[in-house]
């Protein structure tokens, strides 16, 4: 079976940049990736690429160069670049093409997502006061801490481990280290979630490039497998972001799925990764699924958080660039900043944020809008 | 004196003379409820269904409360920093049919705790065309 090397990696630097689009971050990205491959833009044979909020993808080949290359683009909600990364490895996988690339950017507005229910009619949804993303995280956060017996002092160490992993990433957003008491004492914004521990819609872009793993040698001296990529969708019974009701009948959200497909396929375990990045669209979404991916049981988390074993020199390190929460999410970009950052581990060249356990096995994963997940599972 | 009532969706929200009432589906095959109605069902995938009014008693299931102004549009209730008033968001189970979400008259997190018992009824928005704009709320009730 045709095993797909990510061979190229290219980031502009997430956050907010004045005067430069999300397309032209989108390029930025592709050109650094290209660079990395030591390929150029006219020998990529196809493209997926996708933003929610700042436009279409294909539209880059205007500055890029108008090659003829395959480009297609990916609108697939918080999955999209996961979605993009996933369509480049069926393609290569299936003999279409040997070279492709995965790109995904966005620039939002400032403040929480501005979601939008209604096509016709008044905006009942939205108009009532629901609608925000924000909500549904500080009503699943706060039922299962109730649950499981996480405290709010959990969710701190969350963010604080967040914004010390960003100040030694120069691509990050959010570099100042805060304290946990400043992280608890900012404000109130969705009860039990303070301002510090939600990240912020921003800006940003990433490109990856993949091949098939028979050349990768042409293009580096260190491939990095893509052993799984799986994307999915809510089943019925599920608690959802954005539903104005939920079923009586409970079953677990898109994240399990997701995460039990993409442990199957690359034949593996929750026991074999050794650094993972997990959606922490806020810090209890770190918390949850920590346990959703397979991690820990419900409820460990309270003790892991408190030995520091999801610190960069953890047993269990993760968000090692400082997630969502430090690098805001730009959502076309965010899926694949997760990749990124987990090359980098696996390469052995992330420098002060190296995880020191000599990596073999990284994971990724997203959860967002409408209810859909995506996980990657790579290796060297 | 109190302005007339004006259903923010009356599709969504009726105002009757015995109080609110939100309009739903139910399934006729597998007795599945979603709000607000749809003309197919999410568990059997069906489209044997039909448009009723849901229970307004439950019990509260999950929730939060919204600290900041949500963006208008599309919100349409205060939205001014100065005079934003924080609110309760939850979801409330209705005995045999399904969990509504909803806004809470209650946004004190001390006076919130999931299992209370809740009961639909409605708050003002804004003034329109010189009546109250209201939506659906639930109250904790004895
Ligand atoms: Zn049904």
């Amino acid at each position: 079976m045709t095993r797909i090397a990510i061979v190229g990696i290219g980031i502009h630097p997430f956050g907010r940049t004045e005067g430069v689009s999300g397309q032209d971050q989108g390029s930025y990205a592709v050109r650094a990736a290209c660079k990395d491959a030591g390929v150029e833009w006219g020998d990529i044979e196809f493209a997926y690429g996708g933003s929610m909020a700042a436009g279409a993808a294909d539209t880059m080949v205007s500055k890029l160069g108008l090659t003829g290359l395959q480009f297609i683009n990916v609108a697939n909600g918080c999955a999209t670049g996961g979605s993009a990364l996933l369509s480049a490895y069926s393609t290569i996988k299936s003999g279409a093409y040997d070279l492709g690339i995965a790109i995904g950017f966005d620039k939002h507005e400032r403040g929480a997502f501005r979601v939008k229910t209604a096509s016709t009619g008044r905006d009942w949804y939205g108009g009532t006061g629901l609608a925000l993303t924000t909500q549904f995280f500080g009503m699943k956060i706060n039922r299962y801490m109730s649950e499981y017996g996480i405290s709010q002092r959990t969710l701190a160490r969350v963010s604080a481990k967040a914004f010390r992993n960003a100040e030694l990433n120069e691509n990050a957003w959010r570099r100042k280290p805060l304290s946990e008491e400043e992280i608890l004492h900012s404000a109130m914004l969705s009860y039990p979630l303070t301002q510090y521990m939600f990240c912020s819609p921003g800006e940003g872009g990433v490109a990856l490039i993949l091949a098939r793993a028979d050349q990768a040698h042409k293009y580096t001296d260190k491939p990095i497998f893509l052993d799984a990529a799986v994307v999915k969708s809510r089943r019925f019974g599920s608690f959802e972001v954005l539903a104005p009701s939920l079923a009586l009948d409970w079953s677990a959200g898109p994240t399990v799925d997701t995460s039990k497909k993409a442990f199957e396929l690359a034949g593996i375990g929750p026991e074999d990764v050794d650094v993972a990045q997990l959606q922490d669209t806020e810090s209890g979404a770190e918390i949850m699924h920590m346990a959703e991916n397979g991690f820990c049981e419900h409820g460990e988390q309270e003790f892991m958080l408190e030995k520091g074993e999801t610190e960069i020199g953890g047993r269990l390190p993760v968000n090692t660039d400082g997630g969502c929460l430090a690098n805001g999410e730009p959502v076309g970009a965010s899926g694949l900043r997760q990749v990124y950052e987990i090359v980098h581990q696996l390469r052995g060249d992330a420098g002060t944020r190296q995880v020191p356990n000599n990596p073999k096995v990284g994971y990724t994963h997203v959860y967002g809008s409408p209810g859909i997940s995506g996980v990657n599972i790579l290796s060297r | 004196m109190a302005l007339t009532q004006l259903s923010i969706k009356d599709t969504i929200l009726e105002l009757t003379d015995d109080g609110p009432r939100l309009i739903g589906m139910r399934c006729k095959d597998c007795d599945n409820h979603v709000f607000p109605y749809q003309e197919g069902c999410n568990r059997c995938t069906g489209t044997n269904v039909e448009k009723i009014r849901l229970g307004t008693k439950g019990k509260l299931w999950a929730w939060t409360v919204q600290g900041f102004p949500p963006k208008a549009p599309p919100y349409l209730g205060e939205a001014s920093p100065e005079k934003f008033q924080p609110y309760g968001v939850g979801y409330v189970e209705i005995d045999g049919q399904l969990k509504v979400e909803a806004r809470l008259t209650e946004s004190d997190p001390e006076k919130l705790q999931v299992g209370m018992p809740m009961e639909l009824t409605t708050v003002v928005l804004c003034e329109e065309d010189d009546r109250d704009l209201v939506t659906y709320a639930f109250e904790p009730c004895a």
